[in-house]
């Protein structure tokens, strides 16, 4: 009987590898979410709180309109976040030594300082200062000068996890430095860096909420503005969560399945 | 092979590696370096293979001396096959792919081309069946025979084997010296740093004895194993052949 139970509810392991039946999987997935909901249901029936879901409802375009936002925001300093940490990465392994030293500033400056007071600065005062008015713009590239130096150390670590052996060997075959670049270390630093990137790109995507603070018409600040309209916090920032949920959930999705196709012992 | 050293010196960080290496060769196929580790031979051969620039001295291979700009050290490692001791295979690709991936992008093949010309060599050497699996679902023989097809696909002047033994198991070790014996029956210019004594002897024409960073003895294989002429190689000969 007791084997039984435990079959359910442990993982056993064959050797090195573990062995999930999937009822064992389906078993342990309900109940770690039936915890969590009774942990939450006990926490929110505790609460004395006047739920009114139809003043908000009422809002719904808004947040739609937010949510796009920052999905359009997110999506441009992705990619340029990732531009950004690629050529800082590249720029540590420079031999102009000027150049190295300017992507190890902006990596210690923009690590060690708060996201906010980036915001700040480089909306009030350097982009003041070009001209550039455009808050959205001015936004984008904030958030992606703060992850590209977080995305070109998980580069720069990656290239470094690259072997010595390996590079060698593309030598010895007479690969160029930029073949040996594109065809032996940056396929198999993608696979190392997958997971860590991933959790970079939902940090992005969850600090895009600071943009609210120079009135950038994204999610959080339109959920502000619900609350302040309809004085119903929780309705409000609920659906905050479930919204940016469902922008970094497919992130972490997508990267376990890449994870998995780009599998090789090495 | 033609060679020529002259007082070739390579240090590392302080150590010297190579210490005033010294060599002419003019009519040999194969040759084997010996020695203990540490002694040097990998360092020369890693010289010879455009790998290692030494800090002094000069090399010549086949009348053509080697020059140390970027260009030319590509141009010479292209016509150069180099076997390392752990394979160095690239772990995201197949076994297929690790051979076209040289002949595609540094010897101009078409990738079709490559490919077929890939599978042709894999045939001759039983792989067939491990064209298309990673390096990791191989076993460590089989590696090095992909390596070994990858360094002979380029058709290469010179074939250099780094201890290419020394990660395998006995049985292992017997298929790729197995090979390295077929290229030598093929007449193949070779270069093999190894610490098989009974290989080496079967396959050198020349050997050369290397011992801290010097060659302490050079000459045709049968004489050196025979009637060595220096206490260094005396003793090394004792301890390792002992078992």
């Amino acid at each position: 009987m007791s084997s039984r139970w435990s079959e359910i509810f442990f993982a056993r392991s064959k050797g090195n590898a573990e062995e999930l039946p999937l009822y064992g999987r389906a078993v342990g997935i309900v109940v770690a979410a039936l915890l969590l909901a009774l942990i939450f249901s006990f926490a929110f029936s505790r609460l004395q709180y006047g739920w009114d879901w139809a003043a908000v409802y009422r809002y719904r375009q808004k947040f739609l309109t937010g949510w796009l936002v920052t999905l359009a925001i997110s999506a441009a300093s992705l990619v340029a976040s990732l531009v950004i940490g690629l050529c800082a990465a590249l720029s540590q392994r420079s031999a102009f030594l000027p150049l190295r030293y300017l992507g190890k500033i902006y990596i210690e400056l923009i690590r060690g300082t708060p996201l906010l007071v980036q915001i700040l600065v480089f909306f009030y005062v350097v982009a003041d200062a070009f001209g550039i008015g455009n808050r959205y713009l001015v936004g984008a590239l904030t958030l992606a000068l703060f992850a590209g130096a977080y995305i070109s150390e998980i580069i720069r670590a990656g290239i470094e996890s690259v072997g010595e052996s390996q590079l060698e060997s593309a030598r010895a075959i007479g690969l160029t430095r930029c073949q040996t670049y594109r065809y032996v270390v940056f396929p198999q630093v993608m696979r190392r860096i997958l997971p860590p990137l991933a959790g970079q790109f939902a940090s992005l995507i969850k600090d895009s909420s600071l943009l609210s603070i120079i009135a950038v018409n994204e999610f959080t600040l339109n959920a502000q503005e619900v609350n302040a309209f309809t004085y119903s916090t929780m309705e409000s920032y609920l659906p905050l969560a479930v919204g940016y949920l469902a922008l970094t959930l497919p992130i972490s999705m997508l990267s376990r399945y890449l994870e998995r196709r780009y599998r090789y012992a090495s | 092979m033609r060679l020529r050293l002259k007082g070739v010196v390579k240090r590392y960080h302080g150590l010297t590696a190579l210490d005033g290496v010294s060599l002419q060769l003019s009519d040999a196929r194969s040759v084997v370096l010996i020695g203990p580790s540490g002694g040097g031979k990998s360092t020369l051969l890693r010289v010879l293979a455009g790998l290692e620039m030494p800090d002094q001295g000069s090399v010549e291979i086949d009348g053509e001396p080697l020059e140390y700009s970027e260009q030319s050290l590509i141009r010479h490692r292209r016509g150069i096959g180099v076997v390392f001791q752990s394979f160095n295979l690239f772990p995201h690709l197949t076994a297929l792919e690790n051979v076209t991936l040289p002949l595609v992008q540094a010897h101009g093949y078409g990738k079709v081309p490559a490919k077929e010309y890939a599978m042709e060599l894999f045939g001759r050497f039983q792989l067939e069946a491990h064209a298309g699996k990673r390096p990791f679902e191989l076993s460590g023989g089989q590696q090095q025979r992909v390596a070994i097809v990858r360094a002979l696909a380029v058709k290469p002047r010179l074939l250099l084997f780094d201890e290419p033994t020394s990660a395998l198991d006995p049985e292992m070790t017997a298929e790729v010296l197995d090979i390295i014996a077929e290229l030598r029956a093929q007449e193949r210019e070779l270069i093999l740093v190894t610490h098989e004594m009974g290989f080496a002897r079967r396959v050198a024409d020349h050997c050369l004895f290397l011992g801290a960073g010097r060659i302490l003895e050079s000459g045709p294989a049968q004489q050196l194993f025979s009637e060595p002429q220096t206490a260094e190689l005396r003793g090394f000969l004792g301890r390792v052949l002992k078992y």
